[in-house]
């Protein structure tokens, strides 16, 4: 009788320990020499707050332990492998259990569906999963109008924060009349807040592969590019052992699986630039160039990777291309709304119970996201925002909440679908200091190109900055308003077309809060530092001078052992005493 | 290290458009991209320094002064972001005496604020050396720190 112990090991299982219960299983398994003992690693199972995950398997099923560390991996190993009894803390699965049910199974997985469940560094695991099918299925039975038939029946759009038609971009590629194409798959995740496609990436490898080497035969290329963020070393590893092992299986190179169709795939790992998700800065970039964005027309359906048509598709998107031609447009359609078909994978993080990776049907209400599967706020605080898309996206305030989730419907409220980020917030966030993130970010990534985003993100900031710091005039929301359209407008690429939608959103929902900063010099949040008051709490207050030896500004008094003092008038309000002091005793309001 | 160099420009001799995948390879070679090694580069494969100069410092990637032997990166994503990542910055800076993008003077420190490690699930999350620590508190990084110092010494 064999046993397995997976051990979920994507990256953010490694960072919550993962790799030392890994180790501690390793040792485990060596000094007890139990034997049909197989110890195997995943991707990411999704529920990152129940990090390290770790799967028992055998003839009699599964279990599925949350919270592991390497005490509770021996206790584990005791029970469950030497003794064959059950170990029942911590499970989050198995055939009796369900501790987590509206996390599993609200969730419908087509994108995600081996992430976390296969070994992502064994092509025989995705094949056994029914891995390299379709690609068999499109060789042999369909032609390259078939299958680009089959994708655009299928509703399919892409997953990048666009949502053009997938099977309409292949059909402008494929009427092309050219001896070179390139099929770029956009791994270039760079909103800050999102992970989908490094999961996917890191969890289930091949299926992009698949997606990418069936996308190369629907437009007749046979060079097919992965662009993927150097930030990403662990997926960078899995997509070259990936790469490897289809080469070696004969699913990559010449003459694919004995047909005329040739393909094969080189990684470009991107060098760190926002701008690049934009598919025409990234292909510049992929030219070895400045990433800077171009005027479209030409589209790279057309004119793209050295002047050859070049369709470039998100990571998700291709993820849901094998699964569409195994089971069939209709059954892919029948999943979702009306305009958007089929599921969408969101990152679900911020100030949620329930953070990590979830897949759901399109048309699903974000508060069936944020409230059943996500478990509600942290703390069971009252919910002030959700950030959708990113820098690119918008905030969508409570009485917002049952908007579908759906391309069309999301962009209504001024936010998009975008990439799959979703930031949850709480009253603790402030809503002007977060419109001044956004666009810190986005005057830092502007490539330069645009006068009215290299400058007006720029000035935007500056007025958010002000604002903040309490120093700023009624005026200033006009300013910022007027400028937020002239960026829009003067744009040439989305990431400035874009730019300014946080700030346009949160002054759409949350005007009253850029008011109390500006009108009554007040933060709620208490995250604007320069409009707090920092005082010391005499009953709280040891003596210690902690805070005094810390206060850059010389405003605290006291001698040792005795109730210190801040002064008012020398006070910057950069909050070091409260950061360092052990007692709790600086009131911040 | 000059034979790595020579070694990464025979690999990219006749490959089109490998600009940054040279810069990537001279990078992982010294840790930054020194003067010296981009001169080579241009003169090497008759391309003007001006235009690898505008190529490299385009991307956050590249470097162009030696970083510390400790490398923090500080993540500054929106999930870290609202989970008090300017806290952490602010720490890290008291702590070692130094701003974002400097190194400290023994040269075993440098920081770096970053957009986004993807680890938002365990935000506010630092790296140092390429190691994720997660569900920071200022208690947690103050001993996180405190094991890198105590190790320089």
């Amino acid at each position: 009788m064999s046993k397995k112990i997976i051990v979920g090991l994507a990256s953010c299982g490694i960072s919550a320990g993962g790799d030392t219960v890994y180790e501690k299983f390793e040792n485990l398994i060596q000094t007890s020499s139990q034997e049909n003992v197989i110890l195997a690693k995943s991707g990411c199972i999704g529920a990152c707050f129940r990090e390290v995950i770790v799967e028992i398997k055998d003839e009699n099923g599964s279990i599925l332990y949350g919270d592991v560390t390497p005490e509770i991996a021996e206790k584990i190993f005791e029970n469950n492998i030497v003794n064959n009894k059950i170990y029942t803390e911590n499970i989050i699965k198995s055939s009796e259990v369900n501790a987590e049910p509206n996390f599993f199974d609200n969730q419908t997985k087509i994108v995600l569906r081996n992430t976390g469940k296969i070994n992502p560094e064994l092509i025989e695991e995705y094949i056994e999963k029914d891995g390299y099918k379709a690609i068999k299925k499109v060789l042999n039975e369909m032609s390259s109008e078939d299958v680009r038939f089959e994708i655009n029946s299928s509703g399919l759009r892409g997953r990048g924060g666009g949502g053009f038609s997938t099977g309409q971009k292949w059909n402008f590629a494929a009427k092309e009349n050219s001896e070179k194409k390139y099929m770029v798959c956009n791994a270039d995740e760079g909103d800050p807040g999102a992970f989908m496609d490094r999961s996917v990436l890191e969890g289930d490898p091949h299926s992009v592969l698949e997606g990418l080497l069936i996308a190369g035969y629907a437009i007749g290329s046979d060079q097919g590019y992965i662009y993927v963020r150097a930030e990403y070393p662990l997926a960078i590893e899995r997509l070259n052992i990936a790469i490897k092992q289809s080469r070696e299986n004969g699913f990559l190179g010449k003459n694919i699986l004995g047909t005329d169709f040739s393909f094969d795939i080189e990684i470009k790992v991107g060098a760190g630039a926002f701008v690049c998700g934009e598919e025409t800065a990234l292909i510049a970039s992929i030219e070895g160039k400045r990433g800077m964005p171009s005027n479209r027309p030409p589209f790279p359906a057309v004119s793209g990777i050295w002047g050859k048509p070049t369709i470039i598709n998100n990571v998700e998107t291709l993820a849901n291309v094998s699964y569409i031609i195994l089971n069939g447009a209709d059954k892919y359609s029948s999943i979702g709304s009306e305009k958007s078909r089929g599921t969408k994978v969101f990152a679900l993080t911020g100030k949620i119970k329930k953070s990590g990776l979830v897949e759901v049907p399109m048309g699903i209400t974000l508060r069936e996201i944020i409230f059943d599967i996500g478990g509600g706020l942290k703390g069971d605080k009252k919910f002030k925002a959700v950030q959708l898309g990113g820098p690119s996206g918008g905030c969508i305030p409570e009485h917002l909440l049952d908007t579908p989730v759906d391309y069309d419907s999301l962009s209504k409220t001024g936010a998009i679908m975008g990439s799959g980020g979703m930031v949850v917030m709480d009253q603790s966030t402030c809503m002007v200091d977060l419109a001044k993130f956004f666009m810190g970010f986005i005057k830092e990534e502007s490539c330069g190109k645009c006068t009215f985003c290299r400058i007006g993100t720029k000035r935007m900031h500056e007025i958010l900055v002000k604002i903040s710091e309490g120093k700023g005039e009624l005026e200033d929301l006009d300013k910022l308003e007027s400028l937020a359209y002239q960026v829009k407008d003067g744009s040439l690429c989305g990431l400035g077309q874009t730019a300014p939608n946080p700030v346009i959103t949160t002054l759409k929902y949350f005007r009253e809060e850029y008011l109390e900063h500006i009108n009554d010099k007040k933060c709620r949040a208490k995250v604007c530092k320069p409009l707090l008051t920092y005082t010391i709490n005499p009953d709280k207050c040891t003596g210690c001078t902690l805070c005094a030896r810390n206060c850059p500004t010389d405003a605290i008094s006291g001698a040792r052992k005795e109730i210190h003092f801040i002064n008012q008038d020398l006070c910057i309000s950069c909050g070091n005493c409260e950061s360092v002091c052990n007692f709790d005793a600086v009131i911040v309001e | 290290m000059e034979k790595q160099l020579n070694d990464v420009f025979e690999k990219f001799r006749n490959l089109k458009g490998s600009t940054i995948d040279i810069l990537q390879n001279i990078q992982s070679i010294y840790g930054f991209l020194p003067e010296e090694a981009l001169e080579k580069f241009s003169l090497n494969y008759n391309i003007p320094l001006s235009e690898i100069y505008g190529v490299a410092t385009f991307y956050s990637q590249f470097k162009f002064k030696k970083p510390g032997e400790n490398q923090i990166k500080v993540c500054h994503g929106t999930a870290c972001h609202i989970n008090g990542a300017a806290k952490m910055s602010t720490l890290v800076e008291r702590e070692l005496k130094i701003s974002d993008g400097e190194t400290t003077e023994d040269g075993k420190f440098s920081i770096e604020n970053v957009a986004c490690l993807g680890c938002c699930s365990l935000a506010p999350v630092i790296m140092i050396n390429g190691k994720v620590y997660g569900n920071l508190t200022e208690k947690k990084l103050k001993s996180v720190l405190k094991e890198y110092q105590t190790k320089k010494s």
